[in-house]
């Protein structure tokens, strides 16, 4: 299992974000992409998902470009955006059961709701997400991720809204699940505590200078 | 000749700049050509007088303007297939233009319905359509228009156009068929009797003109719109520099 | 691929319960715009006979055009869309799905209505049943065309407006059409062919448009 880009550029309007940019995770790795508002860091992440197409060169899954992947690729991974993607007029639980349809998943309540104590939603099961604090929501979201059972995981900012245990228990997933043999992709502008997880730092911006700890991993071209 | 090499925004440039006087002088000179056969050659229509003559600027350019929606559809199905960024240029070079000759047929046809039906508008088949193919264009135009990122743009056109292509001729027909089940039948301009050859002679080289000047014209706009697009790369920072 | 295409169904229709507001103001603008048009032209019942399929077919066009404008711009706004996006189910089914639960919610109670304004416009029982007929057939059209029209103008400002402009052309055979049934029976000519070319228009429709629609939405949240 590997997620591997190829002489991927970005462009934004006028602006090159990026250009030659390799790099490659592999299952048991964290990939932390770095750099400054407006470098691109967003845009690297949609690329990774699909949902955006380079300018040149492409993402490869498995040594296979995800444009071909399609499915396999879609199956394989979970993207958490800016925006939660959850319904304010719907209840948590109908949240994730409608994520999980989305995917051609089906789970019923009684395996939604242990996942979504876990998150600390005990209280507001019943409740629209309307009246749930962006934290919240946030929790919503990422037990959709939880509960997909994806391998990758791309999450943009996923500590964004959460309280200090919240943060917490983000790391603790993001642990076990790099250390299950998953992989992550991720961008946070948070310090993080994750003892035992491999990470491959990626500095992103126009000019690629970057402190590499895996050089046969992570080749990068300015 | 590598056709190719021309699709290179900077080889197009320079190829579109040498192109445009030939088809521009040539529009001139048929159109001079065709206006003198229309004004002094044909002979005057026993039926509707002089009036008719609108016709050898009605009938061109509302061939022109289903004529250019057709070719903006083939430039995007082009763009859309092989991802080629100059094609979705080239429709957007167009479009200004096929409005303009929808709306030259409208203002013709109603010109030329004055005399004939005694009202500048009648909800003629022709007219009718050509007032519908005004609106797609005007559509598409809007949508280039409302969105800033020029990728989304091509496409967003590009995909709009097409869906356009598909329905035109349902449009034609299905105006055709109401037109016939609300009015009966009416004078067609194109069914003017005993049509002499030097007519048909005329709107031809009108028709010529007005595609030697849709040429002309969209070139000019597509250079300008490469040169927009490409503003920062050394090709037209060199152009910048040295005009 | 079914149960996804039923999960995009579900949730709108689910979403649409919940807001009930929101779509019966599309419903509500039908009946006013159609009211309005005796207060303008006069109470005469042969000349309301003779208007009153053009003047309920515009009015549903408008109306379809109305709630049209939010087929995609809340899933937009909220992420969800980008979720639906990334499902491994294609993106033709969700176009579908969101076009068959669009004509759910506006296009079949508009069939119930129809017959009441009809009645108001006092058209015999004939026509009042191909009125229904009609819009039976054409309603999905104005769901599936406008599909393409909503996903063109995502995000865009001023959508709504735009909307119109793009999507009221491609309506014109669906009007004369759908009109033209309701003339052709009050002029004792039968509307069979009428309708057929209606249907005709409609199985095309549903072959494109949900093809369109989802290379649109892919142009746009790129």
């Amino acid at each position: 299992m590997q997620l591997s880009t190829h002489d991927l550029a970005c462009q934004r309007g006028d602006r090159r974000l990026f250009s030659g940019l390799e790099v490659c995770v592999r299952a048991g790795q964290l990939l932390l992409v770095q750099g400054g508002n407006g470098r691109g860091k967003t845009s690297f992440l949609r690329l990774l998902s699909g949902l955006g197409e380079p300018e040149a060169g492409e993402v490869r899954w498995n040594g296979v470009s995800i444009a071909s992947a399609g499915e396999d690729y879609q199956q394989a991974m979970a993207y958490l955006a800016h925006a939660n993607g959850v319904k304010d007029d719907l209840t948590p639980v109908e949240n994730v059961q409608v994520q999980a349809g989305l995917r051609g998943q089906r789970v019923s309540c009684a395996e939604i709701e242990p996942v979504l104590v876990r998150m600390g939603l005990a209280a507001c099961l019943d409740l629209p997400a309307r009246v749930l604090s962006f934290g919240q929501r946030r929790r919503v979201a990422l037990a959709s991720l939880l509960l997909s059972g994806a391998a990758l995981w791309i999450l943009d900012e996923p500590l964004t809204g959460l309280d200090v245990r919240g943060v917490a228990e983000v790391e603790g997933l993001l642990r076990e699940h790099v250390q299950g043999g998953g992989m992550v992709v991720m961008t946070t502008h948070q310090s993080l505590q994750l003892q035992g997880v491999e990470i491959v730092p990626l500095q992103i911006g126009p000019v690629m200078l970057g402190q590499m700890s895996l050089p046969t991993d992570v080749a990068e071209r300015g | 000749m590598n056709l190719y090499h021309y699709a290179a925004p900077a080889a197009f440039y320079g190829l579109a700049g040498r192109l445009i006087p030939w088809f521009a002088w040539g529009a001139a000179l048929f159109a001079a050509a065709g206006l003198y056969i229309s004004f002094f050659v044909a002979p005057t229509d026993f039926q509707q007088g002089e009036a008719y003559r609108i016709i050898f600027i009605h009938v061109p350019a509302a061939w022109m303007s289903m004529f250019i929606y057709m070719v903006m559809a083939f430039w995007c199905a082009i763009g859309l297939a092989f991802n080629t960024r100059l094609s979705f240029l080239m429709a957007r070079a167009l479009a200004p233009t096929g409005a303009l000759f929808c709306f030259l047929a409208l203002w013709t046809g109603a010109l030329w319905g004055k005399p004939m039906w005694g009202a500048w508008w009648v909800w003629d088949a022709r007219l009718t359509s050509e007032l519908i193919l005004l609106f797609l264009y005007v559509g598409i135009m809007a949508l280039w228009a409302a969105i800033d990122d020029p990728k989304r743009g091509d496409r967003a056109g590009a995909l709009l156009i097409l869906v356009g292509a598909i329905n035109v001729p349902i449009i034609y027909f299905s105006v055709k068929w109401w037109n016939t089940l609300h009015q009966g039948s009416s004078i067609n301009l194109m069914q003017a009797p005993s049509m002499a050859a030097t007519m048909l002679i005329g709107m031809l080289v009108m028709a010529i003109a007005a595609w030697l000047y849709t040429i002309a014209v969209a070139l000019v706009r597509a250079r300008g719109l490469v040169l927009a697009r490409e503003r920062h790369t050394e090709w037209v920072q060199k152009i910048i520099k040295e005009a | 691929m079914w149960r996804f295409l039923m999960t995009v169904i579900r949730r709108d229709l689910l979403l649409a319960a919940r807001r009930k507001g929101d779509w019966l103001t599309a419903q509500f603008f039908f009946i006013m715009v159609v009211s309005m048009f005796p207060l303008g032209i006069g109470a005469d019942p042969e000349q309301l006979r003779r208007v009153a399929g053009g003047v309920l077919w515009v009015a549903a066009l408008l109306a379809s055009l109305l709630s049209l404008a939010r087929l995609y711009a809340d899933d937009h706004r909220d992420g969800s869309l980008e979720q639906m996006l990334l499902s491994p189910q294609p993106t033709v089914l969700l176009a579908l799905g969101k076009a068959i639960a669009h004509w759910l919610i506006f296009g079949l109670p508009l069939l119930l209505i129809a017959p009441l304004l009809g009645m108001q416009f006092a058209l015999p029982l004939e026509a009042i049943l191909v009125l229904v007929a009609s819009l039976a057939i054409g309603t999905p059209v104005l769901s599936l065309l406008g599909g393409i029209g909503a996903a063109l103008t995502l995000g865009l400002r001023g959508g709504g407006t735009l909307l119109t402009l793009l999507i009221l052309p491609l309506y014109v055979p669906a009007l004369i059409f759908g009109a033209g049934a309701v003339d052709g029976v009050l002029a004792g000519m039968g509307a069979e062919a009428q309708l057929s070319l209606l249907g005709a228009f409609m199985g095309m429709s549903l072959l494109i448009a949900p093809w369109v629609t989802a290379a649109a939405l892919r142009v746009s949240v790129d």
